[in-house]
């Protein structure tokens, strides 16, 4: 990215504004190219020498270009932080809620400032979710946790749910800074910076409810969905079968050994009764009573944790899978769009009139979606490894965690256990 | 206490404590107090067999039986390892040579059976007396027993044992012959009925109360650890399901695909090391159930402490009162109520005669009853005093059993949670090759 900073990327403007033709490629945009009113129309040239073909987006060296950028962004060179944190209860007449401390740091020129600090609340972070569908409907956005708790009697202020909550807006936060396209977006930085988001706010409640206008293609049949395609669409729906059952499993896991729990609860107390009724016993039996209690807690402690950092992970991935074959259908339906029309081009009569442009304003936007798609796809693959890995790697320390912690009120115990062998030893 | 220089006992820290083993200190603590008995002969149960046969009331009826093994002690150690003799027994034997040694030596806490139907079971374990675990359980329980007897001061001497263990033919009959059958019902129906005691030993009634307490709460301990058993099952069991998902789940990925299926394969081996666990754990609630019977043996000592007691209470009373009415009668003072004071009160006084004759057979009735009270009262010291030592004897064993069972279930625990570690760490290395 640094060699980025000398012309650094403007936001992409709203693709649904401007003929697609008409945006330039974040890596092709030199500065004064894209100041308003400005004289010379320079030949565009990408800073590793290559002329940039602005004629269509879609060329292969652009589309090259897009996936070096997000080489880049990988490496420490990244240059927009974003961490959510301290939650707080706001208490008014009308409502209870909790706001999110959301600091920023870059050096972005996007950003008026290199640090920002508001306060934002889960209905700004859908807010900012809605508009990024909207305006960029070809990309992955990642997903945010649910808004409705229905299960159980679950206490909205509750520590734990308000810190299972922010760790997943941290993470929402997190991946769209991380990603080049959705990181430039307008409304994103709005969400960082505006000191007020409600005015933005009240304009965007009016189409928060639509579908991108852009893309409203009624009734296009889609003939068959490329093989790439295809395979990401299956792969969405065995993935999420497969989710589900990880999370029912774990749910039953979870359960098992919170009736453990209880039994355990039961179980300690009752060596502890014993040895009020024993002399020599009495020491081993309270031993073996409060080493119970321990495995008892760190049970607990394994079972909340799996609670709070493991199941939620994995609804969000597939809350996250949900919006990706959404996109995917996006995708069949500008294909189908096209295809549609083309084939009334092809088969009119008058073969000689050049191909009307709206034609290939389909054309256009439809290799525009398949790059972004492909681009994003790969990228999410690789998140996705890591967080997956990441997560799993966690529900093993976690129990390892917890079986260390028996084992050491257990050994622990044994010398208890022996201690007045020794003692009788020497006066027998 | 137990000796640290055997290579058979097992090194405190040694977490791999197999219930062989400490079946094994358990017999090299008994030799060691040394009856005359063990030092002769090695005793074992070593086999179970079903057999069908014809019962009491021509029925066809299926049943179990145990082998009793016995070997000189010599023998083994001279190396030549000749054949053991050895005989069968099946369970109804043993109860009858149990109650034999109830009856027989009622100031001795007498070592208790294995259970007679199975308890405080959860719901893996069979409830089933066929079943073949509950056969090997029991197996083990009735050697336990028969060692037990075997070391203990009084008991191991008896006749009636010695055959039990020698004479495959005609013990039934020579049990019979002792006469013990009415002491037992006498004995049972003594044991059940209430009475209230004046001046129990201080002592007894503790104990007495100590085994009502000791069987309550085993009982209670023995029912929450069954229901924990299953719910561990359980939670092991269910991370088996994580096995078959990974696999599946391997075969749609690329690069994370070897290392899902690989942990896939730890989550089914975890989830498989339950049994083992809890097949182990079982032999700890054996250890308990033992003290949990064996609190009714003891309990039935105090009993029968109480009932000598009232015994010779019944029969001081009845003295007292004798000679109380000798008293009146010389005297002509009624200082207590009696029927026959006061029909001598309305009929008229008896003829010098009549009292002579009364209190001639008072004074005979006072002397039969001062013998009974002197017999009564050698009878209940001499019973305080051998159950006494016994209950000693037992206390101490009972402390160090426990102890011990403690410490082995510890270790059992230790094992676990180190299978444990050991496979989430194997496990977690697959995840971070993902």
């Amino acid at each position: 990215m640094s060699a980025m900073s000398a012309g650094a990327p403007r936001s992409l403007a709203s693709s649904g504004q401007k003929s697609i033709q008409d945006i330039l490629h974040p890596l092709s945009a030199e500065e004064s190219a894209l100041n308003p009113g400005s004289a010379a129309e320079k030949d565009l040239i990408l800073p590793n020498g290559t002329p940039v073909d602005t004629s269509s987006p879609a060329s292969s060296s652009s589309l090259l270009n897009r996936l070096q950028l997000d080489d880049d962004l990988d490496g420490e060179t990244r240059d927009l932080f974003v961490t959510v944190d301290d939650p707080k209860k706001h208490v008014s007449t009308m409502e209870t809620y909790i706001t999110y401390r959301v600091c920023t740091k870059t050096t972005r020129t996007e950003f008026d400032l290199p640090e920002y600090s508001v306060r934002r609340r889960y209905q700004d972070f859908d807010w900012l979710r809605n508009k990024l569908e909207e305006s960029q409907p070809t990309h992955l956005i990642p997903p945010l946790p649910e808004k409705f708790v229905m299960k159980g009697v679950v206490d909205r202020f509750s520590e734990e749910f308000v810190e299972t909550r922010r760790k997943a807006l941290d993470k929402f936060l997190k991946r769209v800074a991380d990603h080049p396209v959705l990181s430039f977006n307008e409304h994103f930085n709005a969400f960082l910076s505006a000191k007020d988001l409600n005015k933005r706010q009240g304009l965007a409640l009016l189409t928060k409810m639509g579908e991108s206008v852009k893309y409203v293609t009624g009734g296009y049949k889609l003939r068959a969905r490329p093989v790439e395609f295809a395979a990401m669409g299956d792969y969405l729906d065995l993935f999420t079968q497969k989710l589900g059952t990880i999370d029912r499993i774990a749910q039953r896991i979870i359960k098992e050994q919170s009736e453990f729990l209880m039994e355990l609860r039961e179980y300690g107390p009752v060596y502890s009764s014993w040895s009020s009724f024993e002399e020599d016993l009495h020491d081993p039996l309270e031993g073996v009573s409060g080493c119970m209690s321990n495995c008892s807690s760190a049970l607990e402690e394994l079972t909340e944790d799996m609670s709070e950092d493991f199941l939620p992970v994995l609804r969000e991935y597939v809350l996250y899978i949900e919006s990706m074959k959404n996109v995917l259908k996006k995708r069949d339906q500008v294909q189908a769009e096209y295809e549609t029309k083309l084939e009334a081009v092809v088969f009119r009569e008058d073969k000689k009139t050049p191909v009307p442009t709206d034609v290939e304003k389909c054309q256009d936007r439809v290799e525009c979606f398949n790059a972004d798609l492909k681009a994003d796809w790969d990228r999410w693959e690789n998140n996705k490894r890591q967080d997956f890995r990441q997560l799993l790697t966690g529900m093993a320390d976690k129990n390892i965690q917890y079986y260390e912690k028996c084992l050491a009120a257990w050994e622990s115990l044994i010398p208890v256990l022996q201690d007045k062998q020794e003692a009788e030893g020497e006066t027998s | 206490m137990a000796d640290s220089g055997s290579e058979e006992i097992a090194v405190i820290g040694n977490t791999d404590l197999t219930p062989s083993e400490s079946e094994n200190n358990l017999k090299n603590t008994m030799v060691e107090k040394g009856t005359s008995l063990l030092k002769m002969m090695e005793i074992s149960v070593a086999e179970a067999e079903k057999r069908t046969g014809k019962n009491a009331v021509n029925m066809q009826e299926t049943y179990t039986v145990y082998l009793i093994e016995t070997r000189p002690v010599d023998a083994a150690s001279e190396g030549t390892n000749p054949v053991p003799d050895s005989l069968w027994r099946r369970y109804s034997e043993f109860e009858l040579l149990r109650n034999y040694l109830l009856v027989t030596y009622p100031f001795s806490v007498v070592p208790p059976l294995p259970e007679k139907r199975a308890e405080f079971v959860w719901h893996k374990l069979s409830a089933d007396n066929m079943d073949p675990d509950f056969v090997e359980r029991r197996r083990v329980g009735l050697e336990n027993f028969l060692l037990r007897v075997a070391s203990h001061p009084d008991l191991s001497s008896d006749k009636i044992f010695y055959s039990f263990l020698t004479e495959e033919n005609g013990w039934k009959e020579t049990v019979f012959e002792t006469g013990f059958q009415a002491k037992a019902d006498s004995r049972l129906k003594a044991l059940n009925a209430t009475f209230r005691v004046k001046n129990p030993d201080k002592r007894f009634a503790e104990m007495k109360h100590y085994g009502d307490e000791l069987q309550s709460v085993i009982s209670q301990l023995l029912r929450v650890r069954a229901r924990a058993a299953d719910r561990l099952y359980g939670v092991y069991k269910v991370h088996g399901n994580y096995g078959r998902v990974f696999s599946e789940w391997s075969a749609i990925e690329k690069e994370m695909g070897d290392g899902l299926q690989s942990a896939g394969h730890h989550m089914d081996a975890y989830a498989a090391s339950v049994d083992d666990i809890l097949e182990e754990e079982e032999h700890y609630a054996d250890q308990l159930k033992e003290y949990l019977f064996y609190a009714d043996a003891l309990r039935a000592v105090c009993r029968k402490h109480e009932l000598t007691q009232y015994e010779l209470e019944m029969a001081a009373q009845d003295l007292t009162s004798k000679k109380q009415q000798r008293e009146e009668l010389a005297t002509g003072t009624i200082r207590t109520f009696s029927l026959k004071g006061m029909t001598s009160k309305l009929f008229g006084q008896e003829t010098p005669e009549q009292r002579e004759a009364k209190l001639k057979m008072l004074e005979t009735q006072i002397e039969e009853g001062e013998e009974l009270v002197k017999e009564r009262n050698a009878e209940c010291e001499e019973f305080v005093k051998s159950a006494w030592v016994d209950i000693e004897r037992f206390k101490e064993q009972k402390d160090h059993d426990l102890r011990e069972a403690l410490i082995s279930y510890a270790i059992m625990q230790i094992s676990m949670c180190k299978k444990g570690i050991q496979v989430w760490n194997n496990a977690k290395e697959c995840f971070s090759k993902m």
